[in-house]
């Protein structure tokens, strides 16, 4: 009997015992569906951490020089925390003298940020996010101005009480109206609005453009940093290489400047992309361990379900079995039909489990502010593994379907 | 003879049922010649069904002979039992044994299922089949949306389309009422009339009055082989 004839009547039988087939199906359909699911969901968080969280929190081939790091990757003793704290805080000094000794060429941007209330006629903005910084800042993040200017050289060294503000803070102050040139408080003293940055969009649900960005030589400085003291040094590279090679300069130029021995640790902290997505791949690691073990039980617990519902079948049609045999079937071509309609059935629930896997992978989409991208190889993986189980579930049942004596066989009810 | 097919020849038939053996055949021996049209009796327990099962190649005897169509099939093993099945044999059986849920036309397709023809050859034999048998317009039709007769017929159709050497059917009319099982003999009679060799189990004379030879066993041997009067050709 040829293969696809086999296919056939098992795809009919199938269909002419649908319920039966619904029910011994689901184990298989929820171990795909699992899969899919989660596959497509970790592939679009790890392609979403990398492209947007890593590279917009922190940028594309980016480090800073910090006093200590910014993101928790883990479980921190109080210990530890209390050491980073008492490490003395990057100083203008520091940052200038990293500066001027980075022999690749970079872009670097002092920086120091904190949450403060920006008012503007009675209206009150809260927690903007005070950035401090260098023109350069603008580069090194890829803002793009999308009205005014960003402030220049000349602004930088006179302190000039000027903002760039983010587009959140547009809206909240001035509803509607132009912001430029406009003058809002900050800390009791007036600055003047000279751009707005183009709309960032959020990031897990958070809006991206809730700050407002002055000179970091401005009076406001004082709200959000202690004098000559600055949170970062950020050096952004053209690429990796590059990077690598200012990062190990750094390194070596703060170790030389702070007098640290062979044997001291570093009491300062360059930090990069890489640690931001730390204890996201640290979650994806887990994931990714812990979906092979529930998928090979769930798809066990199919592939036993299935096995149980073709012994049942071969029981109810011990009848058929005999008049296929008294027809002239041989025992391969029961064994085949058997076999062959336990992995078509365990194949439609994978093909199920796909489909309700990438609804599962969408709806995390919609209802979410976190993307998911579905994995070819998830598909592939996925029919494969109904298609062995069916077939593994099948052996036995066919084989005892195949071993049927027909005169027995005839006579059952 | 050239025209044999079936040789028969001391065939025996011992079952173990648990210590004790149980001999359902002692030495049966017949010989069947092309398009004859045999009834076999007996009552029960003369090993009617035993034979029949032997001669269908349903099982395999424990000593004896038996030629089919030339073949020595007492020697054969399941695959080769199984090709015989196909091509050899038609059955036609008491409880009629159509799937189910397959209809009329699916089930007289089976046999050529198994004998590797494709499915455009197999739904043309398969309708040429029911035509013959005067069922042409019922071939969508499910075995339990037809009448005892149409499923008989529907039975002889699939025993027929693969061109067996012979028809076997065992009490092809006792699940039938009388006015049907005559109308059933008489499709009997036209496929012996076309060169059908015919055997035929039953234990109701009346039937067995149709056939041109009747065999009557007991325990397990042939007691008594004659002609029909009036109907040998």
């Amino acid at each position: 009997m040829p293969m696809f004839e086999a296919i056939r009547m098992a795809l009919r039988s199938i269909w002419t015992q649908k319920l039966k087939s619904v029910f011994s199906l689901i184990g298989v359909l929820i171990g795909v569906m699992f899969l899919i699911a989660v596959v497509s969901v970790v592939q679009g968080m790890n392609a979403y951490m990398e492209d947007q969280v890593a590279n917009r929190l922190i940028g594309v081939n980016t480090f800073q020089l910090r006093q200590r790091p910014s993101f928790s990757t883990g479980n921190i003793t109080r210990e530890e925390w209390l050491s980073w704290r008492r490490r003395p805080r990057v100083t203008y000094a520091d940052a200038e003298y990293v500066e001027e000794r980075l022999e690749h060429p970079v872009l670097t941007a002092k920086y120091c940020m904190d949450r403060v209330d920006i008012g503007y006629h009675g209206k009150v903005a809260k927690d903007i996010d005070l950035i401090g910084t260098e023109a350069e800042y603008f580069r090194i993040r890829n803002y793009d101005v999308a009205s005014g200017r960003v402030f220049t050289a000349q602004e930088l060294r006179a302190a000039a009480p000027v903002l760039v503000i983010g587009d959140l803070l547009a809206e909240r102050l001035f509803e509607g109206q132009d912001p430029l040139g406009k003058t809002v408080t900050v800390g009791g003293l007036p600055y003047r609005i000279i751009g707005i940055v183009q709309k960032q969009g959020t990031m897990f649900g958070i809006s991206l453009d809730k700050f407002a960005i002055m000179p970091f030589t401005a009076h406001g400085r004082r709200l959000i940093c202690p004098i000559n003291v600055l949170d970062e040094l950020i050096v952004k590279s053209a690429d990796v290489s590059t990077m690598m090679a200012s990062l190990q300069q750094t390194e070596a130029l703060m170790r030389g400047r702070r007098g640290l021995k062979p044997q001291e640790a570093n009491n300062f902290h360059l930090q990069t992309a890489e640690e931001a997505l730390a204890g996201w791949n640290k979650i994806s690691g887990f994931l990714m361990t812990f979906l092979p073990v529930i998928v090979v039980i769930s798809l066990v617990v199919g592939g036993m379900v299935i096995m149980n519902i073709m012994l049942m079948s071969v029981a109810e049609r011990t009848r058929e079995i005999g008049i296929r045999k008294a027809l002239g079937a041989r025992r391969r071509d029961i064994l085949m039909q058997f076999i062959v309609e336990s992995a078509t059935l365990s194949t439609v629930g994978a093909m199920a489990g796909i489909l309700l896997g990438f609804g599962l992978a969408f709806a995390f989409e919609a209802l979410t502010p976190m993307p998911a991208a579905v994995a070819p190889w998830s598909i592939g993986v996925g029919v494969t593994l109904g298609i062995v189980v069916g077939m593994a579930a099948g052996v036995y049942p066919a084989h005892r379907a195949s071993k049927l004596d027909p005169i027995e066989a005839l006579r059952a009810d | 003879m050239a025209d044999l097919v079936i040789s028969v020849r001391n065939l025996t038939r011992e079952y173990l049922m648990g210590s004790e053996v149980v001999y359902a055949l002692r030495g049966a021996s017949l010989d069947i010649r092309r398009n004859e049209y045999l009834a076999v009796m007996g009552p029960s327990g003369s090993g009617k069904s035993t034979l029949m099962n032997l001669i269908g190649c349903l099982d395999t005897p424990t000593s004896g002979e038996y030629w089919l169509s030339g073949q020595e099939v007492s020697r054969m093993g399941d695959d080769a039992l199984a090709r015989v099945r196909n091509r050899e044999i038609g059955f036609v059986f008491q409880t009629f044994n159509l799937l189910p849920r397959a209809t009329a036309l699916h089930n007289v397709e089976l046999p050529l299922v198994y004998s590797g023809v494709n499915s455009k050859e197999r739904h043309q034999r398969a309708m040429d089949a029911l035509d013959r048998v005067g069922l042409g317009d019922r071939v969508g039709h499910r075995p339990n949306e037809l009448s005892g007769g149409q499923r008989q017929r529907v039975a002889i159709a699939r025993a027929l389309v693969n061109r067996p050497a012979l028809l076997l059917a065992d009490e092809p009319t006792g699940n039938l009422d009388s006015s049907t099982s005559d109308e059933l003999m008489q499709v009997f009679h036209q496929l012996h009339d076309e060169g059908q060799t015919i055997i035929m189990v039953t234990h109701e004379p009346s039937i067995a009055a149709h056939a041109h030879r009747v065999v009557v066993l007991k325990d397990g041997r042939v007691e008594s082989d004659r002609l029909n009067q009036g109907k040998a050709a």
